[in-house]
């Protein structure tokens, strides 16, 4: 099964959202001249592509056969099911990450939106164990809740649970449809690249210039209620996303990896790939719900998407700006 | 997990029972409540409906409730409809001299298994602290006004 990346299992919602592969994204520049790069090409490249090309020509054809099944049957949604898990949730947000989410209020108290969010803490994802909980307890599991993931994740073991949280695969189509059905949707646009970031780039806000959730809630009319935040970085130690190291492994064109993230973290202290996951350090999860935004009210009648994007990412880059402020120290908060 | 608090207030047992049925004061007495919002046109009184939310630890748990008895001045009692599994009695009696026995009941059941067991118990220490600071806020409340009241009035003498 293909983990890092893209096919995360265990990203419940690293989904690059409904705008994977956008062609307007741009891509981390690769600096030239990296001597681990140089020796990973010419020599663990084609040894480990010589390996892995006949178990990735007996896996394609099955992920993709997943794949075509990974619509979105909105009726998987079990509000009983939610219910029943929300004690676990409660315990591991109250308990460990000490969650507070801030201003759960400004989210309409019904009708369709679209729940923009930044993501951190690798394939833990702790910060969406926050946000789902706090989600579900305000508005109650009656309200239709939905969440964009790979459809890799939801072929994943874990995929008979997650779509019962209401987790569907991420595409343009099933967001429609759960935006028409009335639901609200929660998509992480910075998906794989922005969840494995270094620590160093922890109050970044990096949705890689994807901009299909904008598409996405102006095709819908819907609006997007940004929600950003701060502590997941905090949970292991994330050295690098493992970007170059994926290419030169030639990763992306065999599993579609994008990325092979590095990182110290328990119990296995050198981390790559995040396969298995990791146990998370008990960092604070803060985060701050923002005034709905209405697209068309706030930029005329046929906004443009990059005017939109750069107004939503630069708005949550100051918000986590701020919290980034009152947090005293990394992990305590 | 069943959690029972009760103080003794400097007040009429009327005067307390207007004050704990008065929806508009929850957000203002009960402590940690972030909402208690009238569902419907019924203010207080039987098959009154409120949705409420309480913050515990990292959620605001709570739900749509209704009042499913009503005995003025003594008892008034609720039950959960949606949301968490709850129920919740207040009790008002008379202890003389111009005191009242206020007492807090509330039940709640957490679904699932022995994860839901430790919620509950974790949950519970939190709840007890939330409750006794809210009584504390009804008697401090109930108990000021009447401090007030007595010196309006030995004003109005004095004047």
């Amino acid at each position: 099964m293909a983990q890092s990346g893209a096919p995360t299992a265990a990203h419940i919602l690293n989904g690059h959202g409904p705008n994977g592969g956008d062609p307007s994204a741009t891509r981390r520049a690769e600096p030239e001249g990296v001597s681990a790069r140089r020796l990973a090409e010419e020599v663990a490249g084609p040894v480990i592509s010589r390996l892995a090309r006949p178990l990735a020509r007996i896996a394609r054809p099955v992920v993709n056969g997943l794949e075509d099944r990974m619509t979105a049957d909105l009726d998987a949604r079990d509000p009983d099911f939610i219910r029943e898990q929300l004690p676990a949730a409660w315990l591991a947000s109250s308990l460990w990450f000490r969650g507070e989410v801030r201003s759960l209020e400004q989210i309409p108290q019904e009708g369709p939106l679209l729940l923009v969010g930044n993501h951190s803490g690798g394939n833990m994802t702790p910060d969406t164990i926050v946000f789902t909980l706090a989600f579900n307890t305000f508005f109650g599991v009656e309200r239709p809740f939905y969440q964009l993931a790979h459809s890799l994740v939801l072929a994943s073991p874990y995929g008979m649970y997650l779509r019962k949280f209401g987790t569907v695969a991420a595409s343009h189509e099933n967001a429609r449809k759960a935006l028409h059905a009335g639901a609200a949707v929660l998509v992480y646009p910075g998906g794989d690249h922005e969840v494995h970031r270094p620590i160093t780039e922890r109050n970044k806000i990096d949705f890689d210039g994807r901009k299909g959730f904008v598409r996405l809630a102006l095709e819908a009319g819907v609006p997007i209620v940004p929600v950003v935040s701060i502590g997941g970085q905090e949970t292991a130690l994330f050295l690098s996303d493992g970007r170059r190291l994926a290419h030169a492994l030639r990763l992306d064109r065999l599993f579609r990896l994008k990325v092979l993230p590095v990182s110290i973290a328990l119990p296995w202290i050198i981390n790559v790939g995040d396969f298995f996951g990791h146990l998370p350090l008990p960092a604070k999860i803060t985060t701050q719900v923002l005034e709905p935004i209405d697209l068309r009210e706030r930029f005329g009648p046929d906004p443009e998407a990059d005017e939109v994007y750069e107004y939503v990412t630069k708005l949550m880059q100051d918000t986590l700006a701020r919290l980034a402020a009152e947090r005293r120290f990394p992990v305590l908060g | 997990m069943r959690i029972e608090e009760r103080i003794t207030v400097r007040a009429h047992c009327e005067d307390v029972w207007d004050f704990i049925t008065k929806p508009s004061n929850y957000l203002d007495f009960m402590d940690g409540v972030t909402r208690w919002e009238v569902q419907g046109e019924l203010e207080r009184g039987l098959g009154a409906r409120y949705r409420m939310l309480m913050q515990v630890g990292s959620a605001q748990v709570g739900g749509l409730i209704e009042v499913v008895e009503w005995k003025p001045p003594s008892d008034m009692a609720w039950s959960s409809i949606i949301g968490i599994d709850q129920r919740g009695r207040w009790r008002v009696r008379d202890a003389g001299e111009g005191t009242t026995r206020l007492t807090f009941r509330f039940f709640y059941e957490v679904p699932g298994g022995i994860v839901s067991l430790i919620a509950e118990r974790v949950a519970a220490r939190s709840l007890r602290r939330r409750i006794r600071r809210s009584l504390i806020n009804v008697r401090t409340e109930l108990e000021g006004r009447r401090f007030a009241a007595r010196v309006a009035s030995t004003a109005e003498l004095a004047g």
